[in-house]
């Protein structure tokens, strides 16, 4: 199909001019298909890849119940998204907190590590008290302030999901915490 | 003689077939692909782990970026039907034309005054910075929740099925904006959506 008829000097020599023709018969569609396959494998990467991820969100109802479920301090991490890419969490309450009030960074080397310890350590607690790890897990609770932005709050997402927490409410911030947050100058 | 004209001839390998598979793959793919829409509002999102494909119908998104808010569905007959309900609403008229153009425009982000006008203008001109102020969604004049309720209830009406929220935020934006928004969603039980997130992996 694709070979070509190169009509010059037909029968003018003799058979050593006919073979050397012959070598050559047809096109080189090498480089083309190569061409081709490439453009098709740029073409399936982009095309699956322009199509955006995204996280699921679900926050509680606003409408049914008023009062969020009592949960033992011990059983809360409260993180507070300030300004600057940094947080502050505490164990517990504020006013008086188990562990912390500590300032710590987003990302693998600030704040997912202590969110692990602390799940771990309600968990053991839990186990050691025999309460159900499903029910009564961790609840971390998330409280971005005015000076965080969107960011911030899908990582701090993202970092629920990476350490599993099933568990995480986002709250409306606290005058108190605001305090805390100007304290350590993140606000 | 005739025997080494043969293997002559085999030593090539023919690749027409192949060269025609080839570019009928990639004619394939090029066709399929869609082309990347300009969007109204520039929008850069943040990244995140997790993996969700958005759904590709009855879907409403919502872009913020600079304290700005656009609003878009899918699916042409959801938007015509959406924005004659809104019109019913806000008492502005539409022409049959201008609802069958509104069905081509994927995102918008103006009074519900000012659609006419940008109906009325030229893709590009819609397109540039600057010439949608974003959607009100104060607290005086919220059209922003009555577009969302009624798409809500187009979808409802006529596919049958409830509008899923995609929400997409630009990693610099401020979070009052984008708990404001959030609030709107969740005043009318809308609990549950999707945040449109770039991808990265868990090494940050």
């Amino acid at each position: 199909m694709a070979e070509l008829n190169t009509g010059d000097g037909g029968g003018k020599k003799g058979g050593g001019k006919v073979r050397s023709k012959k070598s050559n018969p047809g096109v080189d569609l090498t480089a083309m298909v190569d061409l081709a396959f490439l453009l098709i494998t740029f073409f399936i990467l982009t095309t699956t890849l322009s199509k955006p991820q995204s996280m699921n969100l679900a926050l509680p109802d606003e409408l049914k119940d008023e009062t969020p479920p009592e949960t033992p301090a011990w059983r809360t991490l409260t993180i507070v998204l300030g300004s600057g890419d940094k947080v502050i969490w505490y164990h517990g309450g504020l006013d008086n907190p188990i562990d912390g009030p500590i300032v710590a960074t987003y990302g693998k080397s600030g704040i997912r590590d202590l969110i692990i310890n602390k799940k771990k350590y309600v968990d053991d607690r839990n186990k050691r008290e025999g309460a159900d790890l499903e029910k009564s897990g961790i609840t971390v609770i998330l409280k971005p302030s005015e000076k965080s932005n969107y960011k911030n709050f899908v990582d701090i997402l993202d970092e629920m999901a990476i350490t599993g927490i099933k568990k995480y409410a986002t709250v409306d911030i606290t005058p108190e915490d605001i305090k805390s947050l100007e304290t350590n100058s993140i606000y | 003689m005739a025997k080494l004209k043969m293997s002559k001839k085999s030593t090539k390998v023919d690749m027409t077939a192949m060269c025609d598979m080839a570019f009928l793959l990639l004619s394939f793919f090029i066709m399929t692909a869609t082309a990347k829409v300009p969007e109204a509002l520039p929008v850069e999102t943040p990244a995140s782990t997790v993996q969700t494909k958005l759904p590709d119908e009855n879907l409403g998104t919502l872009s913020i970026a600079k304290g700005k808010v656009f609003y878009g569905v899918t699916g042409r007959d959801i938007r015509s039907e959406t924005l004659k309900r809104m019109g019913e609403k806000y008492n502005v008229a539409f022409s049959e034309a201008d609802l069958t153009k509104f069905a081509l425009i994927d995102g918008f982000g103006v009074d519900i005054r000012q659609m006419k006008q940008l109906i009325d203008m030229k893709n590009e001109d819609r397109m540039k910075e600057g010439t949608q102020p974003g959607i009100p969604y104060d607290s005086i004049n919220n059209q922003l929740t009555d577009w969302i309720q009624i798409s809500r209830n187009v979808t409802k009406d006529l596919h049958t099925k409830d509008l899923d929220i995609a929400i997409k935020g630009d990693a610099k934006e401020e979070y009052p904006t984008v708990k404001k928004v959030l609030d709107i969603l969740q005043k009318q039980s809308k609990n549950n959506f999707f945040l449109v997130t770039g991808l990265r992996s868990d090494d940050f």
